[in-house]
């Protein structure tokens, strides 16, 4: 009872004990802030979480940036256009595919930069691949090993096998195999369009979870491809990944310029993805801003009441030499205690919440749906949100709580 | 005008209440000077200004003329973070209803104006509370809420806490109007006492005659005028 903290200032002395005598509209405005931040903590990791894994299992399989040859991109533009079949068909006998001839000098200049974190040649056409009377279309994908690998994990996508890719040794995926009726071991002959054909040996068997791509890829060595698809000495593509994946846009125009090469994105190339992450992050926020204004609004019409309620104890601490700057300060500071208490026992039932949620929320195999993000810089940023709500939305109060007219308040007990 | 022992002086003030159309002047020309370590009566009906008259000279409330001197400097100008120091320094309060602050104890309640002056409780400040408590009789009380102590009491708290920052002047406005005569009679006698021990100067509003008697010099103010 008589222990008074020596350390603690009289204006927050005064705004803890008011907070504590005002028990239950102390109780009432830390319920609103603890609810608001629990559901802006849930929310947000909630979306964190959905959002990462959809662009994770998303860029499983892909570079951030995919650079091609220019006039790769002009034949892509031109030719639907091109009526004529015959034209078309030249077009293609005088240069099946356009590729980038100056691949390696290129690759050793993007991996100068500091943005980018790997750099991997990708030749890639069509192709048929044979077994017995079994024909399939695929897409030769020809790589080396051990740059690919650090674009696309592809070891972590094995069923069977390694992911070993060498003059004999290919990976196929899972649904080509059964197509096709092979294991490891088995052979498989590969031949183009134009007659060329090469066999290669099942080393591994991958499934990138994507249907189409299990059925259609098959990896081989950069040299083997070139040869199947005529273009020895050049590569069809270059893939690319940075290390905030979220400016692959800006780098690859930068990249484009630079090497004159023409640039993808991974944020083009699923534009319908990128739009429905950026609609759902604006509803998110959308429903953020009026939880945080509802708050404010709780706040400030508990304090105008016990501003109203405090008026005598407002007279007598001027009648005994408090200024009204310090009166103010009493009511801020109790706007921002609420707001700062109030948003960490809101974190805490935030991610009680969505800890609970991904718990029950399970994939049949027991796996959850989405993984739970909750990260420091969440919390401390719904911290200093609620403490500078708490304190925004005692503004008016304690404005209000300054102007007070002493005499009257000592005159009407 | 004012010479070393001039605590307040008052020169022509007038106090009107209401703006638009309809004044009332509640105050007609005051003119008034207390010295140093008097113990002084304000009497008259109930109505005739003595609570202005006590609140403007605390500078809770501003004259709308006239000129308010505290120690020979004029209060008139100043800003309300400089009259609110002025004020902690210079006047203590009593007021009829205690006035307590019932979130604190009453040893707080004591120290709050020096916890006020000072920014923040200091050990030395919890001693001089302690005192002035064991001075009124309640040593055994200092850990009590108001809401815990009697009116007697309570009026006992509030002049230990006027009495906190050693003030040169305490302004008291009916502090035995709501005690019982034994109650009544005892406050005073310790009003009395404060003033003889520290020459602390005292202007008590009361409108018990038998108590006003007891004054050195009792000022008699009816319908805004001082009479006598
Ligand atoms: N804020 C105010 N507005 C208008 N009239 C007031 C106000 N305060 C006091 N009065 C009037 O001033 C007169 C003097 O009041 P007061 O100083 O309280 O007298 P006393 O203390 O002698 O009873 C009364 O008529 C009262 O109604
Ligand atoms: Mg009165």
């Amino acid at each position: 009872m008589l222990a008074v903290k020596k350390t603690m200032r009289i204006e927050w002395l005064l705004a803890v004990r008011f907070l504590k005598e005002g028990r239950a509209q102390s109780f009432f405005m830390l319920g609103g802030v603890t609810m608001g931040v629990g559901v802006i903590v849930f929310l947000t990791s909630l979306i964190t979480g959905l959002q990462r894994s959809i662009i994770e299992k998303t860029l499983g399989t892909q570079a951030h940036v995919v650079m091609r040859s220019p006039d790769d991109e002009a034949r892509r533009i031109i030719k639907p256009d091109s009526t004529l079949s015959v034209s078309a068909n030249i077009e293609r006998r005088a240069q099946r595919l356009s590729s980038i001839l100056q691949w390696q000098q290129i690759m050793r200049e993007l991996e100068k930069r500091p943005e980018v974190t790997a750099v991997s040649p990708l030749v890639a056409g069509p192709s048929f691949a044979i077994r017995g009377n079994a024909t399939k279309s695929v897409a030769l994908m020809g790589i080396d090993q051990e740059k690919y690998t650090r674009i696309v994990p592809m070891a972590s996508f094995m069923k069977e096998g390694e992911f070993r890719i060498s003059a004999n040794d290919a990976a196929v995926g899972t649904d080509l195999a059964r197509e096709l009726g092979v294991t490891l071991g088995d052979k498989i002959r590969l031949q183009t369009a134009d007659g060329r054909s090469e066999t290669i040996t099942v080393a591994g068997i991958f499934d990138v979870g994507i249907r189409d791509l299990n059925r259609r890829w098959v990896f081989i060595t950069l040299r083997s491809a070139q040869n199947l698809l005529d273009l020895v000495g050049g590569v069809s593509s270059i893939d690319v990944t940075v290390r905030d994946l979220f400016k692959a846009e800006v780098i690859g125009a930068q990249l484009a310029q630079q090497t004159g090469l023409t640039a993808e994105s991974w944020m083009k190339t699923n534009a319908q993805l990128m739009v429905g992450l950026k609609s759902q992050s604006a509803s998110s926020y959308m429903i953020q801003f009026f939880v945080i204004i509802s708050v404010a609004f709780g706040i400030t019409s508990v304090l105008v009441v016990s501003v109203i309620q405090k008026s005598r104890e407002v007279g007598i601490l001027r009648a005994m030499g408090c200024s009204r700057r310090r009166i103010r300060h009493i009511f801020l500071l109790q706007g921002g205690v609420v707001g700062l208490i109030g948003s960490l026992l809101g974190c805490g039932l935030g991610a009680l919440l969505v800890t609970f949620f991904a718990s029950t929320a399970r994939n049949p195999d027991g796996t959850p749906i989405f993984p739970v993000v909750l990260e420091p810089g969440m919390f401390l940023i719904a911290a200093a949100v609620a403490t500078v709500t708490g304190i925004l939305a005692a503004a008016a109060p304690a404005v209000r709580a300054a102007k007070l007219d002493p005499v009257v308040a000592i005159r009407n007990v | 005008m004012s010479d070393m022992s001039t605590i307040i002086q008052l020169a022509d003030v007038r106090k009107q209440y209401g703006n638009d159309g309809v004044t009332t002047e509640v105050l007609h020309g005051i003119n008034l000077t207390l010295q140093q370590g008097e113990f002084s009566a304000l009497i008259g009906p109930s109505g005739s200004g003595k609570s202005t008259l006590l609140n403007i000279i605390g500078l809770l409330e501003q004259p709308t003329s006239g000129v308010i001197r505290v120690s020979g400097r004029d209060t008139g100008t100043l800003p309300d973070e400089e009259l609110t120091k002025l004020r902690g320094r210079s006047i203590g309060f009593v007021f009829q209803f205690h006035h307590l602050i019932p979130a604190f104890s009453a040893l707080e309640n004591v120290m709050m104006p020096l916890m006020l002056e000072a920014g923040r409780p200091t050990p030395l400040q919890r001693e001089r509370a302690a005192a002035l408590l064991t001075r009124v009789g309640l040593a055994d009380r200092l850990s009590f809420k108001p809401a815990k102590l009697s009116g007697g009491q309570q009026q006992r708290v509030a002049i230990a806490r006027a009495l906190a920052a050693n003030p040169p002047l305490i302004l008291a406005d009916e502090p035995t109007g709501n005690l019982d005569t034994a109650a009544a009679d005892e406050i005073f006698k310790l009003l009395f006492e404060v003033n003889q021990e520290s020459g602390t100067t005292f202007l008590i509003v009361t409108h018990d005659p038998r108590l006003a008697k007891r004054c050195r010099r009792v000022i008699e103010l009816v319908d805004g005028q001082i009479v006598a």
